[in-house]
């Protein structure tokens, strides 16, 4: 087989299936780190050897089983104990037999939901989470990650490194959770998936590849956590949430990479399918007879989205839908939300007493999205002077240069007026 | 996996507790260490006497220093200790979670190395 061929292969396996072996090795032995380096080690050996002897049947197989005996080695080298030698031996035998009754990869058992949970534990610090899920489970690199979160890579690598030594140390279990811990635990790992989401999103240009590709992984986890829990209202609505926000991506810059506000993009540029896909699952997730976050959020979505067919968005349902998050999050992000709804169907006055009562919230003080809110609704109430000031806050406080822009755009249209 | 069950608490707050509430107190800790006992995870348990009893020992320069209280001063002191044997970290935080001192103080949960 050309070498070209071997290589290709290889990679489609790894982009199928990293996060299953690494999930599949790991389980075993609950060391994340072992199971990582093991599996690198047997991709570098399928590459030699496939080529040589053609691809197996099972790669998926192949390459665990030549991991295994790599991680049983590799603890020999480190003398890690008599007592684990005939652990591990112990664990290579069940792990043929395993092996042996799944004849392809879909039959292999699938613990990534299971390594999801580890990764999101309540003992793991709740800001590594998310890199650890991506990671883990997508392979991504330590450098890749700590630039996505602002992170140098060094730094990112050894948070990583103490994160996965906490797994193996603490005896965190790889499992799915007992149903009475079940939705507290599930939070943790849609919030990790949700944060992930976030980290690509804050890109909306989608120059950045690294960052859009972000958003397209944490879809893919909530697909795949949504698919292997079915039955979990909070997964499927946090999916719809994902593709909803998706959808829009080809219509939050212009030809000219200028910002354009949700309430004056095109709808012809959002995607239809990923819409439709992101309605049918609030649909089946409306159903389940529980409401959260997600769902919530995903609705908000949904009544932005009826702008394609009635024109204008249904306000009067975000107001609402603001009115019931703002009751579970007490978030202020929630209350600017809500009081840019509120001046929609009220009127700006309405808007701006509403956003009145968050001025005693110091967490505002330096969030740029609040100056904005401030700003426009006080420009359409006319208070000219006041939005000026408003205006000057926000635009000194957004990092993103086409917000920037954005507002500054606004702010002198507002004073030719 | 063994894992050491640390109960760190207010020693002021404990010596000044009503009588009843001392008691009670106690009580819980009995019932306690009975279903841990009968669950079969118990290795070894242990109730410390107040810091005020403490004495610490550091040898430097192959002289042996022995100083009169706790190694640290803090109002948290370790008043008490379960070693457990269970599969995994989440079999450990249940048991600590239904701890007596884990409502009244902290409980810090360490995994015992394992030679």
């Amino acid at each position: 087989m050309a070498r070209e061929a071997t290589r290709e292969t290889a990679e489609a396996v790894a982009r199928r299936s990293y996060g299953k072996l690494v999930a599949f090795l790991a389980a075993r032995s609950g060391d994340v780190a072992a199971a990582e380096d093991a599996l690198s080690e047997a991709f570098a050996a399928a590459l030699t050897d496939w080529d040589a002897g053609g691809v197996p049947a099972n790669p998926e197989g192949w390459l665990v089983t030549v991991a295994h005996r790599r991680a049983v080695d590799a603890a020999r080298r480190r003398r890690s104990g008599e007592t684990a030698i005939p652990q591990l031996a112990l664990m290579a035998e069940e792990l043929a037999e395993e092996l042996a009754a799944a004849q392809d990869d879909a039959s292999m058992p699938d613990h990534r939901l299971a390594l999801m949970f580890a990764c999101a534990h309540p003992a793991i610090d709740p800001g590594i989470r998310a890199p650890l899920i991506l990671q883990t489970i997508l392979g991504f690199e330590a450098a890749t990650i700590g630039s996505a979160f602002l992170v140098s890579p060094a730094a990112m690598g050894q948070r990583l490194a103490r994160a996965k030594s906490k797994i193996r140390q603490a005896g965190i279990p790889f499992r799915i959770p007992e149903r009475a811990d079940l939705r507290e635990r599930l939070a943790a790992v849609l919030e990790a998936i949700y944060a992930a989401f976030a980290e690509g999103w804050s890109d909306p240009g989608g120059t950045e590849v690294r960052r859009r590709d972000l958003a397209a992984e944490a879809i893919w986890l909530g697909r795949l956590v949504a698919s292997l829990l079915p039955g979990e209202a909070e997964a499927i609505g946090l999916l719809a949430l994902m593709l909803h926000a998706e959808a829009r991506r080809g219509a939050r810059r212009n030809a000219a990479g200028d910002y354009v506000p949700l309430a004056e993009q095109d709808p012809a540029l959002w995607d239809a399918d990923l819409i439709a896909e992101a309605e049918a699952l609030l649909l089946a997730a409306s159903r389940m007879g529980a409401v959260d976050r997600y769902q919530l959020e995903a609705a908000v979505q949904s009544a932005h989205a009826v702008r394609r067919s009635a024109g204008r968005a249904d306000w009067a349902a975000i107001r609402r839908l603001y009115d019931a998050l703002e009751q579970i999050t007490r978030s202020p992000v929630v209350a600017i939300n809500r009081a840019i709804a509120i001046a929609e169907t009220d009127g700006p006055a309405a808007g701006l007493a509403a956003l009145a009562a968050l001025e005693g919230d110091g967490r505002l003080s330096e969030y740029q999205p609040y100056w904005a809110a401030r700003a426009a609704l006080l420009a359409s109430a006319g208070d000219i002077g006041a939005a000026d000031a408003a205006y000057e806050k926000a635009i000194g406080l957004e990092s993103d240069p086409a917000v920037r822009r954005f507002l500054q755009h606004r702010r002198a249209a507002m004073r030719s007026v | 996996m063994q894992y050491m069950l640390m109960i760190y608490g207010n020693e002021a707050g404990m010596q000044s507790a009503s009588k009843a509430d001392a008691e009670r107190m106690l009580a819980a800790y009995g019932a306690y260490t009975q279903a841990i006992k009968s669950a079969g995870v118990l290795v070894a348990s242990g109730r410390l006497r107040p810091s005020t009893a403490a004495s610490t020992v550091r040898v430097a320069d192959g002289k042996t220093k022995v100083l009169d209280g706790p190694y640290a001063e803090t109002k948290e002191q370790l008043g008490g200790y379960y070693l457990i044997e269970v599969p995994d970290l989440d079999a450990a935080l249940s048991w600590a979670a239904r701890c007596p001192g884990a409502s009244h103080g902290t409980i810090e949960v360490r995994p015992i190395w394992t030679m």
